[in-house]
């Protein structure tokens, strides 16, 4: 009852709801007899001529039925919460329910987690009960992001390709989803240079992964050195650092030059969410082999 | 009187006046609006009508008892399953989206009440309503157990004794143990009663199966057993509604007036005219049949069910009294007015309610059994995902994810192709086929792509297309489904 400073609207409350009971009985017996208007068993009313209104006695049933409702509410607001502030006797609330129907799921549940808890990514993913309550986990807790299908989408990183940014063994993929990811590229223009220089870097950078480039991709090769010291020399990334693989096809921020430019000149923080809180281990660790299955199942198998 | 002198001065506004007739009465006294309702006797009688009813007291409980016994292809033939919401009646099985036959199926009740109340009354209630049934039933076992009217009063006025214990005891036992296979039988509808009757014989029933098998078997022992006529005059809506169905040429059981008065008792060898009496020979037969307890000399009430008892038992005391039957008759208010012949009377059944009536049970039936034949044995719902509304791959194609969740309405497993039309060059880059097992309702994931070029032609902005789904080969003949959805080009 914080909302209130003073137990008196309480009191209020709880007066209001004992004398609308107690009126529903006085009113019930008040009613319950009339004044003698005509000898023939009518009100003694007539109207368009030949209609009266026939005194019809209601059932005796009815009338225990009806102190039977008031009774009902009563012992009603005794054991529930109801009768202004008071709590009832029962101590029941919504909440404790809701905690009590989820330590009955948990328990009912917690077998079958201890048996997958116990199994291994690829065991899990040959595991058809497991798999399904994987991808219901999928669907309510990661594909808001990355799509009912696992596929992402721009900034939301595939899973079901085999290029991970952090790594894709399973135990990493559980690392993940626990503790979250930030992958920061720092803005690098200052490091490069002029507009030039990051349109040949940018170009370079095209080259990595034989995409479409000019020329000038040659004069970027050594200024690339600055990008080199978490995407390698190479460019084929660092998963240590989350830096991604420059020399594949796949370009979680865009592709082509506009995107390369926009990305060496403002860099970027993409943050995966930790999951730790919402999920349990066990949870986790189906949810972990269900992503490591997407692509370690064949591509006939994934979704 | 006081109304039609105030209604002459003042014509038509006299009508809003409700004068109080002055009445002769001690001022102080008052009367109870409630009371205690006199136990009603009904007595035993045999006749055509008696027969009917017991004809359908033998088809609707066979139905009742009976079905959830049947099988079907190696499971029960009608069973609700709640739990897992499918819906299992014979060949069909329907899944929560069909609900829409559950309402034709009311709606068509409905009609059939209108229908049947507008030409001939209340049958419904007089014949077929469960509350009549299981009143039948328990009062089929009271007689024999205590005998029939006279016995059953002399018993209930009777002081305590062995023979009385032994004869309320045994009809308790009995309408206990009816009621309890009635809730049994109705349990048996959600949980298959193979399973309940294991369950039974152990008494090991779960919570709710327990709380429905007696909760139902107290509502059949209590309505049957003590509400009985109380239920029809105090709680069923449809006895009050019934009214707005009649009309003066609906059949109701009526007591011919004009044959019937002056009543009064007669040696059977006095000729009735002489007397100067009406066929009506007062043995008060009519009211003790009576299973609500009134008087039908008294015209039509709201508390006649349309047993048509009365009718019955009066028949017999005309043919012993050599009088021609009929003085309690299904007759319409105007035949009975007019004295007229059956087939006067139905020359009138033809009215415009009751054909409105039967032409809107007529097309609703149509539609319902069509409906049933051209039902598709699968559904799908398309679903966009709703984590990106479009994105672009490898090579600039522009793809689309929906969620399509495939059910499955038949009990075997299906594979089911997905096309999609309406978009040029779009096409399924997922797994086109899809498998789902018996009554099951799956989600896949598929995805949509188009060609760069195409994309670039149709322009940014939301497309319409459709999935077209098709049921895939072995049993069954082939099925498709179409559903609507959009493919989203960005901008």
């Amino acid at each position: 009852m914080s909302d209130f400073f003073s137990q008196g609207w309480s009191i209020y409350i709880g007066a209001v709801t004992l004398l609308g009971l107690l009126a529903c009985l006085v009113l019930l017996f008040i009613a319950s007899r009339r004044e003698v208007m005509a000898a023939d068993n009518s009100t003694g009313h007539v109207w368009d001529e030949d209609l009266r209104e026939m005194n019809n006695p209601l059932p005796m049933w009815w009338v225990v039925m009806f102190v039977l409702t008031v009774a009902f509410s009563l012992a009603y607001l005794f054991l529930y919460p109801g009768f202004g502030s008071a709590a009832g006797s029962l101590g029941w609330t919504s909440l404790g329910q809701y905690d009590a129907e989820q330590r009955a799921a948990q328990a009912e549940m917690a077998p079958l987690y201890a048996r997958f808890a116990a199994m291994p990514a690829d065991k899990l993913a040959a595991e058809p009960q497991a798999m399904a309550i994987g991808e219901r986990l999928f669907i309510n807790h990661c594909a808001a992001c990355h799509g009912s299908d696992a596929r992402g989408s721009k900034g939301f990183p595939n899973l079901t390709d085999n290029d991970w940014l952090h790594g894709g063994t399973p135990e990493k993929i559980e690392e993940t989803i626990t503790e979250g990811r930030q992958g920061m590229m720092p803005p690098m223009a200052a490091a490069i240079g002029g507009p030039q220089e990051i349109h040949e870097v940018a170009q370079y950078v095209l080259s990595l992964s034989g995409s479409a480039h000019d020329p000038t991709a040659q004069f970027g090769k050594p200024r690339f050195m600055a990008c080199a010291a978490c995407h390698g020399i190479d460019g084929k990334g660092n998963q240590a650092l989350g830096a991604p693989n420059l020399t594949d096809k796949i370009w979680l921020h865009g592709w082509g030059e506009e995107a390369i430019t926009a990305m060496i000149n403002n860099g970027k923080l993409n943050v995966m969410p930790a999951q730790k809180d919402r999920l349990g281990k066990a949870q986790i660790h189906v949810l972990a082999s269900y992503v490591w299955s997407l692509s370690n199942r064949g591509p006939a198998a994934a979704p | 009187m006081a109304g039609m002198n105030v209604r002459e001065k003042n014509g038509r506004e006299a009508k809003r006046v409700i004068p109080i007739t002055p009445v002769a009465v001690d001022a102080a006294a008052t009367v109870s609006l409630y009371a205690s309702e006199a136990k009603i006797y009904p007595r035993a009688v045999h006749g055509l009508f008696a027969a009917w009813r017991w004809v359908l007291v033998w088809a609707t409980q066979l139905v009742f008892y009976g079905l959830p016994w049947l099988t079907w292809n190696g499971r029960q033939a009608l069973l609700f399953d709640l739990e897992a919401r499918r819906f299992y009646i014979f060949g069909l099985v329907l899944y929560p989206q069909d609900f829409i036959y559950l309402t034709g199926l009311l709606v068509l009740s409905a009609y059939a009440l209108f229908l049947f109340t507008a030409v001939a009354g209340r049958l419904w209630c007089g014949y077929a309503c469960p509350q009549t049934v299981y009143t039948e039933i328990f009062l089929w076992v009271e007689r024999h157990l205590e005998g029939d009217r006279i016995a059953r009063m002399k018993l209930d006025a009777a002081p305590w004794s062995a023979n009385k214990l032994l004869r309320k005891g045994g009809k308790q036992a009995a309408w206990i143990a009816i009621g309890l296979w009635t809730g049994f039988s109705f349990v048996g509808y959600f949980t298959p009663i193979r399973v309940l009757a294991g369950e039974a014989l152990q008494l090991g029933f779960g919570p709710w199966e327990w709380f429905w098998v007696l909760f139902y078997g107290f509502a059949t022992y209590g309505n049957a057993g003590y509400m009985r006529e109380q239920v029809c005059k105090y709680m069923c809506p449809y006895a009050r509604f019934q009214s707005a169905m009649f009309d003066r040429d609906t059949l109701v059981i009526g007591y011919d007036e004009q044959r019937g008065e002056p009543r009064g008792s007669r040696p059977r060898s006095a000729d009735a005219k002489a007397l100067g009496k009406g066929d009506c020979i007062d043995c008060t037969l009519c009211v003790q049949v009576c299973p609500t307890g009134i008087d039908i000399r008294n015209g039509l009430q709201y508390e006649c069910i349309g047993c048509a008892a009365c009718i019955d038992v009066c028949d017999g005391v005309m043919d012993k009294m050599n009088y021609p039957r009929g003085l309690i008759r299904y007759a319409t208010e105007n035949g009975m007015a007019g004295g007229w012949t059956q087939a006067q009377m139905l020359r009138r059944v033809l009215r415009p309610r009751v054909l409105i009536y039967g032409a809107v049970m007529v097309a609703i039936s149509a539609g319902f059994v069509a409906s049933i034949a051209l039902r598709q044995p699968f559904k799908v719902d398309v679903v966009r995902d709703r984590g990106a509304l479009a994105r672009q791959v490898e090579d600039g194609r522009v793809e689309n994810v929906y969620r399509l969740q495939v059910m499955n309405a038949t009990e075997s497993a299906q594979r089911y192709r997905v096309r999609v039309s309406g978009i040029e060059q779009a096409a399924i880059a997922s797994p086109p086929e899809v498998e789902v097992g018996p009554t099951e309702a799956r989600w896949f994931a598929v995805r949509v792509q188009l060609p760069p070029q195409r994309a670039a032609a149709i322009g940014p902005g939301a497309h319409p297309m459709r999935f077209e789904i098709e049921r895939l080969g072995g049993d069954g003949a082939a099925a498709e489904v179409h559903e609507k959805s959009t493919f989203m080009v960005p901008r």
